[in-house]
């Protein structure tokens, strides 16, 4: 270690701290002039935390299961009750999906209808937050030999989560589509209205840009729409809900703040990218 | 161990078990504010987890520079400030620009502060608490081109001034047992 004379050596220790912060300076235009760079940084730490937080997920979930079960005894009465109802219900329109099924499937035959190509995907452990506070994304963790590629498309069990953006050695980040930069083509049902559901980072993304013919209604059903062949037609989106101040959100039918398992399908869509690789790109030709 | 160098006085050998003590004492601040953040990005399924993580940094960040500078040195927050960005989610150098003002900030006012109650620590540090997630949502808006929500800005501002006594009582005790370098 070289020897400085004690004057020296405060002068040095006087001027880290401006230097650093000018540094941080440079580091913010750095950061804002090449974002391909952070975010390989960023996706190899992912990577390399990823087994850690595997490993730390499964007592995770189990305390979290152990939590929700004491909860779910406490109001077990009163779900049973609604579960009888839901049931009865359900089963009127059983019925009615089983004959429409039929002849759904009649018609097709008559048709010659050419069915839908099964389509390939992955489940996949959501095992951090890759969002930050101003952001909506989840880490999956994929095994070292995944296919998954970046604009594949992320569902939970009963809706929409998001879409691929980065892709690791041994993880997937899935922009959800509450982000702020999610744009999602949909299609609302009956009505058949097109509009576009744009994320807000709460927990419920907007409606906008919607035909004047077919407004969103309350209780409707939303599903993504083919257009620009970014998703395919018809995956479970959510309802229309308006909020207090009248606007047309969309509940997410996805459980999107409790992840736990996800599926990343691969529907072969070469459309439009998904946003952070489509800005980063744009950067690029800048 | 600058402090063996200046104070006489019997002390024991410094052997190599007793030199890997001192360093892991002095270490220790850095390395739990870097165990700590790792912990905040694990899924706990609790709502706006999100802002645990810059809260949490924060909090480690002001009480260390305030009770124990020498074993968080500028360049140390910087590295924190790093992985807070990355981590985070955040456009990088927000968090390192924030915890390097914050760090000097807490060097300025040591002094008094370090002579003051526990309350008037913790009043000190809503206030940087919420001049930090200010700054973070403006740099953020800034560099991104478009107004963020405000919502999770001052939710993480009310979260780091709620959480710091809890933190506190953590660091309190670990500064006078497992981080004290003059501990033998």
């Amino acid at each position: 270690m070289i020897r400085l004379s004690i004057p020296a050596r405060q002068v040095l220790s006087k001027l880290t701290l401006p230097v650093l912060i000018a540094a941080s300076f440079a580091l913010l235009l750095v950061g804002k002039a090449d974002t391909l760079l952070a975010d390989r940084v960023r996706t190899a730490l992912g990577d390399a935390l990823a087994p850690i937080y595997v490993v730390l997920s499964e007592p995770l979930g189990q305390i979290r299961a152990a939590v929700t079960g004491i909860a779910d005894l406490w109001d077990m009465r009163a779900e049973n009750a609604q579960l009888r109802e839901e049931n009865a219900r359900l089963r009127q329109w059983q019925a009615t999906a089983l004959t429409l099924d039929a002849e759904n499937r009649r018609l097709k035959a008559e048709l010659h209808w050419v069915p839908d190509p099964a389509v390939n995907f992955v489940a996949a452990r959501a095992v951090a937050d890759a969002g930050g506070v101003y952001a909506r994304a989840v880490l999956l963790a994929v095994g070292p030999n995944h296919f998954i590629r970046r604009g594949e498309i992320a569902l939970d069990q009963s809706g929409l989560v998001g879409r691929v953006t980065e892709v690791g050695a041994r993880t997937a980040r899935v922009l959800l589509i509450t982000d702020l930069n999610s744009r999602i083509p949909v299609i609302l049902e009956p009505s058949g209205g097109h509009a576009i559901m744009t994320g807000t980072n709460g927990p419920r993304p907007r409606l906008l840009y919607w035909s004047d013919g077919a407004p969103p209604r309350e209780g409707e059903r939303v599903v993504t729409s083919p257009e620009a062949d970014a998703f395919p037609a018809n995956l479970p989106v959510g309802t229309v809900r308006f909020s207090a101040a009248n606007v047309p959100e969309v509940q997410p039918a996805a459980q999107l703040d409790r992840l736990e398992v996800v599926r990343v399908f691969d529907y072969g869509l070469n459309g439009v990218s998904p946003p952070e690789a489509a800005h980063s790109l744009n950067e690029r030709l800048r | 161990m600058a402090r063996d160098e200046q104070v006489p006085g019997i002390r024991p050998r410094p052997s190599l078990g007793r030199r890997l003590d001192i360093v892991a004492r002095h270490s220790f601040p850095a390395t739990s504010t870097v165990l700590l953040m790792l912990l905040c990005g694990l899924p706990f399924g609790i709502a706006d987890q999100a802002e645990l993580l810059p809260a949490m940094t924060l909090a480690a960040v002001y009480f260390w520079s305030l009770f124990r500078p020498a074993s968080l040195p500028p360049p140390i927050v910087f590295l924190l400030g790093l992985l807070l960005d990355l981590l985070g989610y955040l456009p990088i150098g927000t968090g390192v620009l924030t915890l390097l003002l914050v760090c000097g900030l807490a060097g300025v006012w040591r002094r008094r502060l370090t002579q003051q109650g526990f309350l008037v620590v913790w009043l000190v540090f809503i206030g940087v608490g919420a001049g930090a997630s200010g700054l973070t949502w403006a740099l953020t808006s800034l560099l991104s081109l478009r107004l963020m929500p405000t919502g999770p800005a001052v939710f993480q501002a009310v979260l780091t001034g709620a959480l710091y006594p809890a933190l506190a009582i953590l660091l309190i005790g670990a500064h006078r047992t497992i981080a004290d370098p003059d501990r033998i």
